[in-house]
């Protein structure tokens, strides 16, 4: 860490309460330089994971990250912060299984604490359909070494009781797929502690600063326009999930993604009772408890393309009923708030990753409803795309070209409303 | 909830109709190569702001039909209707 940031530790927190000396900033403000070596647009999880590593792992300097707004104010502060490695393809298997492995040691590598926690992740089958699925999924996890079985509706039960497992609802709970590791992370915190680790090594943080286009020559990226001015650079990441394909039109590259919101919802806390993430794919509803004590809730995206994200009763009406036919004991909880993100939604519920026909035009989108788990890995690969001349094995598969070439990393059934 | 003029049955919520998205020409499967299949499947404008889109009213009159609406604020006006049209 660089000399100006104070290291965090226990020691630090008795000096600084004893002190009351107000805590060091995170992270600083910079001049917009009139070049970089790279500028990563976007200053959410995967922009700043791309940022650190391409400074703390690659060795780059002159970094820029240019956030629209302020950091963490897209996807990455309003999602429901499940990680899961449990996935349908041995490439996405493989890909979440490093993520996680990343996001266990991140509060180490970052001197943050992220507040990971593998709390165990249950996905409810209520059809045979969708055991069918998991079994599948199951089986697909042990090859790749990640933690997954088929659990019966008593497993379930034990593991969940607020659950009600009994066979007179509409819906009842025929099994589900258990996966130990997953569980959720602080989101705020893993922005936080990348920006600040970022910050570290040199990276230049933008806040208030939006990219209005693209500079190109002979098919190659050499700057971006800005509202504070322009910026040379051979190297341009985008990283602005809901916003990609705004991104992408300023080098007229047309991307297979279409922007959905997803909303989400949280109550008042109450005393710990819910001890794993638990989700329902025939409900459309999700739910697990904070460590503050508050239930978090979330759905499958909203019915139409839309850039908006305000909130709506119909959703909060939706997920009251699917919440209490799965747990009739909430019936008295009161909601908080609730709100929406934007999710960059691809065909085949994957991701796009690396890079693309404009010669130094890089792409890290495509994370619908399920990117927060995935920034580490991602912002680690996409690193060593731009520094490197080979594109890693862990992010081969999720090329932009796999739309023509018909080699699609169908993960619909593992990706879609389950988070 | 928004409300959607159907040309046939009138306003009606949201809830009653399926989003069918941009409209995309079914390229001829004479001659249409993998490049336009692509296209026709996977790419959209994806705009931010005026689009044109298709709507089903599934639970009203089962007719297809487009609108234009503004991704951004939800505002809604017919096919043509608004001064600068969908690009403005
Ligand atoms: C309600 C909800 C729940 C979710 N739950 C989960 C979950 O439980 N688990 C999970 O893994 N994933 C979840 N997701 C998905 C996850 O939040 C996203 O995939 C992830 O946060 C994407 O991170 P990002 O850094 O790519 O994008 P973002 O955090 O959205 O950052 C993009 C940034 O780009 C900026 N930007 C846009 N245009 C410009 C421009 N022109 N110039 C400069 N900056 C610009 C935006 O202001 C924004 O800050 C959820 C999403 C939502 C909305
Ligand atoms: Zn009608």
């Amino acid at each position: 860490m660089g000399s100006s940031r104070s290291r965090f530790s226990a020691y630090s927190l008795v000096r600084q309460g004893v002190s009351g000396r107000p805590w060091p900033r995170m992270w600083r403000r910079h001049e917009l330089e009139s070049s970089y070596d790279a500028v990563v647009v976007g200053g959410g999880l995967h922009g700043l994971a791309t940022a650190y590593y391409l400074a703390a792992e690659q060795g780059w300097s002159r970094i820029a990250v240019l956030e629209r707004s302020y950091l963490g104010g897209g996807g990455s502060g309003r999602n429901t912060a499940i990680i899961r490695s449990n996935y349908l393809t041995p490439d996405g298997v493989r890909f979440y299984d490093h993520s996680l492995r990343l996001y266990a040691d991140l509060s180490a590598a970052l001197n943050f604490n992220v507040m990971f926690s593998q709390r165990g992740h249950l996905t409810l089958a209520h059809t045979d359909a969708s055991l069918r699925t998991m079994r599948w999924r199951a089986e697909v996890n042990k090859i790749e070494g990640v933690d997954s079985e088929v659990i019966g509706p008593d497993r379930v039960k034990e593991l969940a009781p607020s659950l009600d497992t009994s066979d007179r609802v509409r819906y009842p709970i025929l099994g589900a797929l258990y996966h130990p590791p997953g569980g959720i992370v602080r989101h705020d915190a893993a922005v936080w502690g990348y920006a600040r680790a970022a910050d570290a090594h040199g990276v230049h943080l933008h806040q208030e600063t939006e990219v209005v286009g693209i500079e190109t020559s002979g098919g190659r990226v050499t700057g971006v326009r800005t509202n504070r001015g322009l910026i040379s650079t051979p190297v341009v990441a985008n990283c602005t999930a809901g916003w990609a394909t705004t991104i992408a039109d300023m080098v007229d590259l047309p991307m297979p993604i279409q922007t959905f919101p997803l909303q989400a919802a949280v109550t008042e806390p109450v005393r710990p009772f819910l001890h794993t993430v638990v989700v329902s794919g025939s409900l459309h509803v999700y739910v697990s408890q904070t460590d503050r004590g508050e239930l978090v809730f979330g759905a499958s995206v909203d019915p139409f393309a839309s850039y908006s994200t305000r909130g709506s009763l119909e959703f909060v009406e939706g997920l009251a009923t699917h919440v209490l036919e799965l747990m009739p004991s909430l019936d008295r909880l009161r909601l908080l708030r609730q709100w929406a993100g934007l999710c960059d939604m691809t065909p085949d519920f994957a991701p796009i990753i690396g890079r693309t026909p404009v010669e130094g035009f890089f792409v890290d989108v495509g994370w619908g409803t399920y990117g927060f788990k995935a920034g580490p890995a991602a912002g680690q690969a996409l690193a060593e795309c731009i520094a490197g001349r080979k594109v890693p094995a862990l992010i081969e598969a999720f090329a932009l070209e796999r739309f023509e070439t018909g080699k699609l990393v169908g993960e619909k059934g593992a990706a879609a409303v389950g988070h | 909830m928004l409300l959607l003029e159907c040309p046939w049955c009138g306003g009606r919520n949201a809830s009653e109709f399926a989003y069918a998205g941009e409209p995309m020409p079914r390229p001829d499967p004479e001659s249409a190569g993998p490049a336009e299949w692509r296209g026709y499947l996977y790419l959209r404008a994806n705009r931010c702001g005026w689009t044109r889109e298709r709507w089903y009213h599934r639970a009203g009159c089962r007719r297809f039909f487009e609108i234009e609406r503004n991704t951004q604020t939800h505002e809604l006006r017919p096919v043509g209707g608004g001064a600068g049209g969908p690009d403005e």
